[in-house]
This record gives C-alpha cells, structure tokens and sequence, in this order.
C-alpha cells in the first residue's frame, strides 16, 4: 500500500520537521534500547524487577491456560490411543513384564539398601518441597530457555532452587516475582547441572544447548566411557541439587562426552515440585566474598 | 438501487448510520493492543524445548506497519519494544533497540520504493525477519554454539507466518473501524 499522503512533505516546513522529529526520537529510543542493553547484558538481574511484576501481573492467564494445555493434552492423548490401540497394546503387555522384573530387582535393592544403611546408623533425610505449582508459559521465540511458575515469594520460592517434575530435573529457579517465578531451564544454554552416571561414578557437566538437548562434559578425560541409552542423574555437587534426580539420557557419543537427550521435557510437565536449595550452607560458603562468618 | 459503483454490502459496512459511529479508543488503540497481546506469547501454555514459534509481537509490528502504513508512529518501537523485553527472556533493551531500528529501517524502505504489492512488502518483511532473529540471538546472552542449527526452522516459519498474519491485520483493521453505538 502507498504511504497516505502526510509522509510526503513537500514545501512545508512544519510537515518537514514533524517527520525530523519523528526520525530523532525513533533514534533517541534504539539508543536509548541499546544502553539498556548493554546494562543488562552486564548485570542480567538488573531489571529483574519490573520483569518479574509483569509476569505476576499476568501470571493468572497463564495458569488457567497451563490447566487448558494439560486437558487438551490428555483429549489428544486419548484419540491417539484410540488409533493405535492395537499395536501398542501387545507392546505394552511385553513392557510390563519386562518392568515387574526390573521392579522386584528394585525391591531387592532398596531392601538391601536400607539394611546397609541401618549397619551404618544412616538416617534417611526427607526433603519436604517448598511448593507444588505449575509451569504456566515459557520463552518459546527467544533463543534463552526461560519457563514461567505459578508460585512465588508468597510461597517460600528463592532464586537458586531446583524445579523437577515426576520425570526428573526440570531446571533452577532464576527469579522471583510475589506470585510466579522465572526458571532457567536445563536446556538453556547458561545452564550447567553436575551429573554422574546412575550405575556407577562417570562424573560429567550436563551443559544446555539451545536446540533441546544436553551435552555431557566428562570431568575425567581420557577413554569414553558413556554408551549410549546411559541415564544420567544429579551428583549433588555444588550443593544446589540433592543428588539423584533423573537428568538425561545419552543419545549420542563425542569425543569429550555425548549428547543427551532431556528425560523431563518442559513441554510434557503438568504439575512440577520446587525443592529447596539442597546444601545451602555450602552454597553460601561458595558465593559469600571470602573471611564473612557462616551460619 | 443496484449501482454498480456503490455495491450495497459496501454501503452497510462503511456509510455512516444513526447512532452509530466510530470509537477513537478502538480505532486508535486496535494497533497496539494486538501488537501487545502478541507480545504476551510467552504466558501461552507452549513450553518447547526449542525456540521454534515465531516471534509474534514483532511480526504483528512489522504486519501493521508494512499493510497499514501512518497509524504506528515512528517511535512506536520504544514503548512496544519495552512492553516486549518483559516477557520474551531476552535481555531488557534487545526488542527496544532491535524494534526501533526495525521501523526506520521500514520507513527507508518505503522512503525509496513508494508504492508497493504484496510480495514486495512480503520480501521486506523477510529482510527484517532474518535480521531480527539473528541479531535477537548474538544478543540472547547466551553461547551461540548451536544457534544456527536451531535458528534456521524459526526464521523459516516466521517468514512463512507474515502472509497469514498480514491477513489477520487486515481483519484486525476492519474491526478496527468498526461502527459501534453511540449514545446521546
């Protein structure tokens, strides 16, 4: 479409100056756009502020649209089922029994488990959640994996702690707001998680990568030890998660470590579990500037 | 009454009726307050591991300023943009500065190619899409190692959604100029 005519300003001054005018404060604000910018590249809390009031602001349509997204999700589930019913059906039969074995071998272990525990006078520590809430949104256009948390200040929320669903780790809170909180999800390419293998001690970094998967840095270099199908869980390390939660899963070997594929998926989470810090003392003695006396 | 020059639908819809007249609230504020709920996108219950939806907010900026040319001013990208940096996860000040540029940079384009069709501001609109998204990623604050792989489907849908989007301003536009009852 042509522009309407007042663009063209012809001979008039005033019309020549409006557009003028309209030029410098279109420059003044990507200017303006670029400090704040730079600040925040600086110091990424530092509008964290206003941010995190704006999501509480309209945190309350995420929620009803988080409950709208888990039903259509199960209708979905449901007419899918319907159209493969058949097939999946002997599949799952087989699953199962394979899963009853694998079950009793579990009860056996934690039989064991606990046995040797009770030798060693170990207590078993319950970790209460903070909070059960939903994941009500997340940064779907934005390179940087950010989801959005229907809880917050109000309910014991604090930056640093660990986000997980029923299948594993989902990330680490980032910011709070009074009623929602921003999570820094695993696959965010500043997110680094200490992991080892489930079956035994291969110590890695899972590192995000903005493409949805997860690369395993081995810490001990050397012979590659990952195969693939490898389950990794939280080490427990760096004392911000407790150790054990379900992570990744290798999919693919490099040279340093492999390429895991997220086992807890963001996008198939209905209800997640915010779990407070797991070592806080030892985070604290981390972040706190050097000779500051520790609780 | 079936004057070819004056089709009766026509007469209905754009002609001025009793008690009913245009709101100035709806004809001024339809433009940003689609631009903004665009903007909301991310309170959408869609949590992809991937960065694959298009950025919708700045396509709806792009869509009214390349098919409804003069009714965003040229500023627009400053307070737009900061409404955008509260939701989208990138660093506050991205969509301010990359918004604003965006606009002058139509503003150029229409500057030198005044009359345009459909595919013209179609090509312009993929320009500044690419360019967006790129420059939205080196300035993410993130490492950039994967970015190409997981930016290239992300550019593609976005530049495939401008032509249904430039649609839906249109019907945007008309509900925009929409005559409503008017009192007293």
């Amino acid at each position: 479409m042509a522009p309407p005519n007042a663009k063209r300003s012809g001979f008039s001054r005033r019309a020549q100056y409006s557009i003028f005018t309209g030029y410098v404060l279109a420059g003044i604000g990507a200017l303006i756009g670029g400090v704040l910018l730079i600040v925040s590249l600086r110091d990424p809390h530092f509008f964290s502020g206003p941010r995190m009031d704006a999501m509480d602001a309209v945190a309350p349509v995420g929620k009803a649209g988080a409950v709208v997204r888990t039903e259509s999700k199960g209708l979905l589930g449901t007419v899918q089922g319907y159209l493969s019913a058949g097939s999946r059906n002997a599949r799952l039969r087989e699953e199962v029994e394979l899963a009853r074995i694998r079950l009793a071998e579990a009860d056996a272990v934690r039989n064991e488990n606990q046995r040797l525990k009770a030798l060693l006078k170990l207590t078993e520590e319950e970790i209460k959640p903070v909070a059960i809430a939903r994941l009500i949104g997340g940064t779907s256009s934005s390179t940087r994996r950010f989801a959005f948390l229907s809880a917050g200040k109000k309910d014991g929320v604090a930056p640093g702690m660990p986000v997980r669903s029923a299948r594993g780790l989902v990330g680490r809170v980032l910011e709070v707001g009074d009623s929602s909180a921003r999570v820094l999800l695993l696959t965010d390419s500043e997110s680094m998680v200490p992991v080892r293998r489930a079956k035994d001690n291969v110590i890695a970094f899972a590192e995000g990568r903005a493409d949805g998967s997860l690369r395993l840095r081995l810490v001990n270099l050397g012979i590659n030890p990952i195969r693939e199908g490898d389950i990794f869980v939280t080490s427990g390390a760096g004392g911000l998660y407790r150790p054990g939660i379900a992570v990744a899963m290798a999919t693919r070997l490099n040279k340093d470590g492999a390429i895991a594929r997220l086992l807890s998926d963001p996008a198939a989470t209905d209800f997640v579990v915010v779990d407070p810090i797991w070592k806080s003392v030892a985070v604290q003695a981390v972040t706190a500037p050097p000779g500051t006396p520790l609780p | 009454m079936n004057d070819p020059l004056r089709p009766p639908m026509r007469q209905a819809n754009y002609r001025g009726q009793i008690n009913r007249a245009h709101s100035p609230v709806l004809a001024g504020g339809t433009p940003w307050a689609t631009i903004m709920l665009g903007s909301l996108a991310p309170v959408l219950p869609v949590i992809p591991a991937v960065p694959v939806l298009p950025p919708l907010g700045f396509l709806l900026l792009l869509g009214w300023r390349l098919v409804r040319p003069g009714l965003l001013p040229l500023w627009a990208g400053v307070p737009l943009g900061l409404f955008d940096d509260l939701f989208s996860g990138q660093p506050f000040g991205s969509a301010i500065l990359l918004w604003s540029l965006a606009l002058i940079a139509v503003e150029l384009v229409e500057a030198r190619f005044p009359w345009r069709g459909f595919l013209h501001d179609w090509q312009a609109a993929a320009a500044l899409i690419i360019l967006y998204i790129v420059a939205s990623a080196v300035f993410s604050g993130g490492k950039l190692s994967v970015a190409p792989l997981v930016l290239g489907p992300q550019i593609l849908l976005s530049i495939l959604s401008y032509p249904i989007v430039a649609q839906m301003i249109a019907l945007f536009d008309r509900m925009r100029l929409a005559r409503i009852r008017k009192i007293g």
